[in-house]
């Protein structure tokens, strides 16, 4: 609910919620109140519902059971708990990219509507994986990738797992090897750790969380970065540009499509098809067809496109209490089927279209590759069909907005420093981080949590952190969240840098060609774009002959909501990048799985994770961390 | 006759009561994990059925008598805690608010019960509610078909942290001063905060609005 008293709410979230307060809507802060108090089991992880003894609960005061009926002790119960957790993030990672490889497979094929955008991406891949490229057409270069990529979904060897292999650094590879963790079919290991926190099996925690960190790794390598790379070679690798975020980007006048979710494949083609279908709104008497980003998927599109963005995931349900947005067409991930009622009581169509994302309430055209130009102008035909059903009724747009600069993958950012040392282009940012210029580096990730958003939790650490001339690095929800701050703006740089954060950044900005300096919020992406984060830590440490987790630099999920960033953050974790998290994951009823990740996991990757629900506390953790890295290095 | 019966046929019966039953339900708040197992317990006792997966089909529902409330970062099961002198009974019109006849439970006679809501407001500790559905008060009984059978009332027994005891204010009482003595003495220090505690005090810096 809208709380005048709360000074720190964000001003997007106040209006959002007093809309809803007025339409009379039911919200997921009403939800987790009646919700609360949240059981203590679960939050501590000593609830274990594997098998049907149970379900059994661990007394935290010592009272009652101290193990669960098969024996299973707290440490091994939060640590299957958790294994299944990343499990689940592992697979949505995974079967995305799957999704995207099969696509490209298929535009190669002939047989879905897409073309090689992303030429260069193309090419820098094929030289990391050895796949000749003299003479040869693009398509032939592409699917060389695919089927290496194939080959790994199908293989019953104990090899390496290609794109783990080729994209990975080097000496994280070796230390990944002596830890056990090397894996070949993703598929396999997601099956072994079903199997192995399954009744009756693995029940050592120690050996479980090895499991936890090697999901975690197939998650980042054979999920977020094959999932990338592909994305990169259908639509292009983003390039930097402008755009606006906040509900304020709808248009009363306008054909209003809000696209959300995580799946390019489906977006994209809603944009194209929004373009081609402009005169068709017109004739139904809008001003023009505007498509908005929401969640991940307008994070995509907003990288390559510039679209602007409408919403992070918790906003959701918010902005349909506008009565504005005309179709939120979703695919897969983070879709809350409370979106079905609230669109009911609007003009809005809710549109699905993954088979594996149906939500009662919702209409439902299926969306496959195969058949995406008639999907895609389908959906946009609802669309327009249902703006000519609400076009005379009025409706409520909060007025607010913000401009950010997105579209900063690794390329772009290599290209911009290329115009201050076209010979050695990571030269001027390792000689601003070794000036003390740039502090360090945080990748800010991950979700909008309810819980923290009234705090504004992401907001006060981020500035904290530029005061301290710390580089945020952020995608997914938190990249909203910065952008709907005005956190991704050349003002913010002057408002919140310290002086030698703002010094490099005026260098950049000069080199961009900006008005002003670059921002101090670096907006990389999607949630799967931390692989973008990932490659840029690892094309620096590489370049400067460390370890990445020897960098000054640090990982947050500071509002964590989804499985996706438990398995994200882990990925940190094993290339030895340390991370904040909030709030506590659920562990904590575990010692010594919670001794491992607070203390010991130092001993065996060099990384540590912090949980801190004060955002001034975890910004000071942070900065002391990275104080900590450069004293080690000698900075 | 050679049957010889007593003068007061309930005497034995209630005196052997009191000596056994001289117990309440008494609440340990900083052991609520909030899981809400006296909820459903509460509700399934006071069903038609008395299980779990019919009274979640019965209709009207079952009543449940106990709420856990939050006060972040703690939780406490709200409900009758039976006072000695009760103001619901003072306050009740028709006398459908009453003490059991062993003295020990404040109970509601639902035929007499007009629905007036004196004892709802005038209870200082939300212990009887508003049951719209029926227009009756419903309050915490102390699960006389259980307690006469020597078991404990269902919200004790379902309790897995043992937040809720069966017992008397005197052990109660003796419990605490015995905490109190630890702490004052400095010999309840535990050396590692446990994962509640972690929890808990990771909440309390979480504070906004």
């Amino acid at each position: 609910m809208a709380n005048p008293n709360n000074h720190k709410q964000p001003p997007v979230e106040a209006a959002l919620l007093q809309l809803a307060d007025k339409r009379g809507l039911d919200t997921a802060r009403t939800r987790l109140q009646v919700m609360s108090p949240q059981c203590g089991f679960g939050e501590l992880g000593t609830c274990c519902r594997v098998c049907y003894m149970g379900p059994c609960r661990i007394d935290p005061f010592g009272d009652g059971p101290k193990t669960g009926i098969c024996g299973l002790t707290p440490d091994g119960m939060v640590a299957r708990n958790l294994l299944r957790d990343t499990v689940a993030g592992t697979a949505s990672h995974v079967g995305h990219a799957r999704h995207v490889l099969l696509a490209l497979r298929d535009t190669l094929d002939g047989k879905a509507p897409y073309e090689i955008r992303g030429v260069d991406k193309a090419l820098s891949l094929a030289k990391r994986f050895a796949v000749p490229t003299a003479g040869r057409a693009i398509e032939d270069i592409c699917r060389d990738l695919v089927d290496i990529a194939l080959q790994d979904f199908g293989r019953q060897d104990e090899g390496v797992n290609n794109w783990l292999h080729h994209r990975a650094p080097a000496q994280e590879q070796k230390l990944w090897q002596t830890l056990g963790l090397m894996y070949a079919n993703p598929h396999n290991e997601i099956e072994t750790a079903m199997h192995a926190s399954s009744m009756g099996n693995d029940a050592d925690p120690m050996t479980l969380m090895m499991r936890v960190l090697k999901m975690s790794l197939i998650d980042g390598w054979t999920g977020l970065t094959l999932c990338v790379d592909l994305q990169d070679i259908l639509f292009g690798v983003p390039e930097i540009t402008f755009t606006e975020t906040s509900v304020g980007v709808l248009e009363p006048n306008q054909v209003n499509i809000a696209a959300h979710g995580h799946n390019p494949v489906l977006s994209e083609k809603i944009l194209q098809w929004a373009e081609q279908l402009q005169d068709q709104a017109r004739a139904a008497g809008a001003a023009g067809i505007n498509v908005v980003g929401v969640c991940c998927t307008g994070n995509e599109l907003s990288m390559r496109h510039g679209v602007r963005l409408a919403a992070h995931n918790s906003q959701t349900e918010l902005i349909l209490g506008t009565g504005a947005v005309d179709a939120m067409v979703v695919d897969i991930q983070c879709i809350w089927p409370q979106l079905a009622q609230v669109a009911k009581c609007f003009d809005t169509a809710f549109i699905t279209t993954d088979e594996m994302v149906r939500i009662p309430g919702a209409t439902h055209i299926p969306f496959e590759p195969h058949a995406a130009d008639e999907s895609a102008k389908r959906i946009v035909e609802v669309a327009i069909a249902a703006y000519q059903r609400r076009r005379d009724k009025p409706v409520d747009i909060p007025q607010l907005k913000s401009t950010a600069v997105t579209g900063l993958s690794v390329e772009a950012i290599v290209d911009l420093l290329s115009k201050l040392d076209p010979a050695d282009p990571l030269a001027p940012l390792i000689d601003t981080v070794s000036a003390g210029d740039i502090f360090g580096f945080v990748g800010v990730v991950g979700c909008s949590s309810i819980k923290f958003r009234d705090g504004a939790m992401t907001e006060e650490m981020v500035i904290d952190l530029l005061r301290h001339d710390v580089l945020v690095l952020t995608t997914g929800c938190t990249a909203h969240i910065c952008g709907q701050a005005g956190l991704m703006t050349s003002e913010a740089t002057e408002r919140y840098c310290g002086p030698g954060l703002q010094r490099a950044l005026k260098l950049l900005g000069k080199a961009a060609g900006l008005p002003g300096p670059l921002p101090p919020v670096w907006h990389m992406g999607a949630c799967v774009d931390n692989s973008r984060i990932v490659d840029l830590m690892a094309t620096l440490a590489e370049r400067m002959g460390l370890k990445v987790g020897q960098l000054p630099a640090v990982g947050s999920a500071p509002e964590l909501v989804q499985e996706k960033a438990v398995s994200i953050g882990g990925s940190f974790l094993a290339l030895g990048v340390s991370c904040h998290i909030a709030p506590a994951p659920r562990v904590l009823g575990g010692p010594e799985v919670t001794q491992l990740l607070t203390h010991d996991l130092q001993e065996l990757t060099g990384a540590v994770v912090k949980v801190e629900l004060d955002a001034h506390a975890a910004a000071e953790w942070m900065v002391e961390h990275i104080a900590a890295k450069r004293t080690a290095l000698g900075l | 006759m050679s049957t010889r019966l007593p003068i007061d046929p309930l005497s034995a019966q209630r005196s052997a009561r009191a000596a056994t039953h001289d117990k309440t339900v008494v609440t340990r708040p900083e052991r609520c994990v909030a899981c809400k197992s006296c909820e459903l317990a509460c509700a399934v006792e006071h069903s038609q059925s008395k299980t779990l997966f019919q009274a979640i089909h019965e209709s009207p529902k079952p009543p449940r008598h106990i709420h856990v409330v939050s006060v972040a970062p703690y939780s406490y099961p709200a409900r009758c805690v039976h006072c000695s002198e009760a103001a619901c009974i003072a306050a009740c019109p028709t006398g459908a608010m009453h003490r059991s006849a062993d003295g020990l439970a404040v109970r509601c006679d639902h035929d007499r019960c007009i629905g007036c809501w004196m004892c709802v407001v005038t209870c200082p500790f939300g212990g009887v509610t508003a049951n719209e559905a029926s227009t009756k008060a419903s309050k915490c009984d102390l699960c006389p078909e259980r307690t006469d059978t020597g078991a404990e009332p269902a919200c004790v027994a379902a309790c897995p942290t043992k937040a809720l005891v069966y017992q008397s204010p005197q052990t109660a009482a003796a419990a605490r001063q015995n905490q109190a003595a630890q702490a004052a003495t400095g010999c309840s220090s535990a050396p590692t905060p446990s994962g509640l505690e972690q929890l808990r005090n990771l909440k309390k810096a979480h504070r906004h609005g």
